[in-house]
């Protein structure tokens, strides 16, 4: 199951509902995905994992490059629904340190 | 080394001097005007001049070819000599002089610095046939109190080179025979039922002394055998390739360890080095039953974790290579499920920390009653005595062989997948249904990713994404451990250069990629690899349970793995 994205605007947040699994196929979608909400006014993106079933390296390596744009925009990128697993991924890449991690789902 | 000028022409290093062989020194005489050859006191050397037209033969210059051997009494002679000598006025008796001679040599000025003749201004007959006035004379001697130093320098500089040259061709026979070593020690640990065999073998340089292997026996049984070589470094290594190959040897038709010692022992004897000897550890174990016997040639005695708490395997005997004759008795034992052996040489037990205590037993024994497992004893002694050791560097050799039997047999299952992206996912799944009642959720999750990563490597690196080169997996589950063996038809681990940064990564200094190695190693509790044949093989190994000191604190959340 390739990766697929919904954008929701709540506020300066613009969220984005992944679904899918993000890896090297998920290039093209997780670029137009932060296109999308780059395209609105939020100052905020938040990536919501709920629905994502598998990330690899090469889907990390995707989600370092999504964070570069936001940091180079001045957006903040927080994640959602992220399993405990993918939580553990999130710490030892320290990806944690620049994505703000909320939970509960 | 030399130099050679020309008056009022060029300065010429000659690269011949790059010649290991030591030869003759030569200068240029005849018409040329003038030559400086240099000469390393001690080392005849032969030295190419060249005068001041491109060719000499051109000029008219004769090329000519002196030798000043070693024990040639002009050196002594330059040595306290006074600007340029007729050379006439130089020993008759000098070989070197009568050959200058014969090639036409009409005046000389020894080069000297630090009163070392490092070089000889040879020239031959004035062109204009008078003879050298006061102020040539003076011209050359102060052209000999600057070339001197300069060609010294140059002869330093030359020197050092030379020796960087010949440091690294010892540096890279060095990596050879570490190689080379390497494949004395077994490549994989073989398979014993529901035992799991953890190993880690340290040399204090790059080669060392000490050994280990593990011998399938026809009758299923396997022989462990540990050993330390007295010294380190080259000469230890030498003996401990003989021991090995040796103990190899012997194993295919003697297999009571005693026995072995006795045999390997009455071999070495005469070929050891004087002041040399060789510790060795023999056990034969019946991995169906855990019945074992063992013998033991003066080694450190192994460490045996069972019910009743920790105790040494004893068995004493004198170390290989010392008396002919010597004999070693037997012992037997029985190794229990969940029993823990550990087989270790004394570059453990002896390291000293800054304050000059030693590891010791103490400390050993105490990891032993510590560990968990295998793999965690390895890395509790590793991790323990480079904390003990702080900045003191490594004195001995270091080997550790850790059996552990586990409390049933193991299962084996094993699939291959074609080398096609994406077939990482089925790797994946096909795993986790196998290994799922196992282990708890979270270290399940954490091996499905490494063995994701793994499988993927192993795809687009180790077969080159090649469809009709298939990738095979072994999975091995006791009621200790999950290991998976993902093999390909690479040549390794595809290593990134430098280990990920975030920080670098985001300030676009390290490529966004590069996290798939980083990940599996800190999801598993260890990963190896090993080549067997045309094939590259990664093990992981994940434990069943966290080590004790992996567990997490209730009521913290839990941990996945730790960092082998």
């Amino acid at each position: 199951m390739s990766l697929s994205y919904e954008l929701d605007q709540r506020g300066p947040t613009a969220i984005l509902r992944l679904r899918g699994q993000i890896d090297r196929d998920a290039v093209g979608v997780l670029d137009d995905a932060y296109a999308a909400a780059a395209r609105t006014a939020a100052t905020v993106v938040e990536l919501d994992f709920n629905a994502v079933e598998y990330i690899n390296s090469t889907g990390i390596a995707l989600i370092v490059g999504l964070l570069g744009k936001a940091r180079s925009h001045g957006r903040a990128v927080r994640a959602r629904g992220l399993t405990d697993h993918y939580q553990h991924i999130f710490e030892i890449t320290r990806l944690s340190d620049f994505i703000e991690i909320v939970q509960p789902v | 080394m030399t130099g050679t000028v020309g008056l009022g022409s060029e300065f010429v290093l000659d690269s011949d001097e790059t010649r290991d062989e030591p030869t003759p020194a030569a200068a240029v005489a005849g018409r040329t005007p003038a030559t400086v050859a240099g000469s390393t006191p001690g080392r005849g050397r032969r030295y190419r001049g060249r005068g001041a037209e491109p060719e000499p033969e051109a000029a008219g210059a004769t090329v000519i070819d002196v030798r000043i051997d070693p024990g040639d009494p002009l050196l002594v002679f330059l040595q306290t000599a006074p600007g340029p000598l007729e050379v006439g006025a130089l020993p008759a008796y000098s070989p070197a002089v009568r050959r200058m001679k014969e090639q036409g040599v009409a005046i000389v000025v020894p080069l000297v610095t630090s009163g070392e003749v490092v070089g000889l201004l040879a020239l031959g007959a004035r062109r204009s046939e008078r003879g050298y006035s006061r102020d040539d004379r003076r011209l050359l001697d102060n052209l000999a109190r600057y070339a001197a130093p300069a060609l010294r320098l140059g002869q330093l500089m030359r020197q050092q080179a030379k020796q960087a040259r010949e440091r690294e061709r010892i540096e890279q026979e060095l990596q050879v025979a570490q190689l080379i070593q390497q494949q004395f020690l077994p490549s994989q640990l073989p398979e014993l039922g529901g035992w799991h065999v953890a190993a880690c073998y340290r040399p204090a340089r790059t080669v060392g002394g000490d050994f280990y292997d593990l011998i399938e026996l026809a009758d299923g049984r396997v022989m462990v055998v540990a050993g330390d070589v007295t010294d380190k470094g080259v000469p230890a290594a030498l003996v401990m390739a003989s021991t090995h190959a040796l103990l190899r040897s012997t194993a295919l038709s003697v297999t009571a360890p005693g026995e072995v010692l006795r045999l390997v022992n009455d071999l070495l004897v005469p070929q050891i080095p004087l002041h040399m000897f060789v510790t060795c550890l023999v056990l034969v174990i019946d991995p169906a039953t855990g019945r074992t016997q063992f013998a033991n040639a003066g080694h450190n005695l192994p460490y045996l974790r069972g019910r009743a708490g920790v105790t040494q395997l004893a068995a004493r005997g004198m170390p290989l290579g010392l008396m002919p004759g010597s004999r070693y008795d037997e012992h037997e034992t029985v190794i229990e499920p969940g029993d823990l052996v550990l087989l270790y040489s004394d570059g453990i037990t002896e390291q000293h920390d800054a304050s000059g205590e030693m590891f010791g037993f103490g400390r050993t024994e105490a990891l032993v009653a510590a560990s968990a497992n295998g793999d965690d004893l390895v890395d509790r002694c590793m991790a323990g005595l480079a904390e003990f050791a702080g900045e003191v560097e490594q004195e001995d050799d270091i080997t550790l062989v850790a059996l552990h039997r586990g409390m049933g047999e193991a299962r084996h299952d094993t699939f291959t997948v074609a080398s096609v992206a994406g077939n990482e996912r089925e790797v994946m799944d096909r795993v986790a249904v196998l290994v799922a009642p196992d282990l708890p959720a979270d270290r399940l999750e954490a091996l499905k990713t490494a063995v994701s990563e793994t499988a993927m490597n192993a795809i687009e690196h180790g077969n080159r994404g090649r469809s009709d080169l298939p990738v095979e997996v072994a999975v091995r589950r006791t009621a200790e451990a999950i290991t998976v063996e993902v093999s390909d038809f690479g040549r390794g681990l595809q290593r990134e250069a430098d280990v990920p940064d975030l920080d670098l990564k985001l300030a676009g200094l390290q490529t966004a990629r590069g996290w798939g190695l980083f990940l599996v190693e800190r999801l598993v509790d260890r990963v190896e690899d090993a080549i067997d044949g045309d094939r590259h093989i990664v093990r992981l190994t994940m434990h069943t349970a966290p080590a004790a000191d992996d567990q997490p604190d209730e009521p913290g959340p839990p941990t996945e793995g730790k960092r082998p």
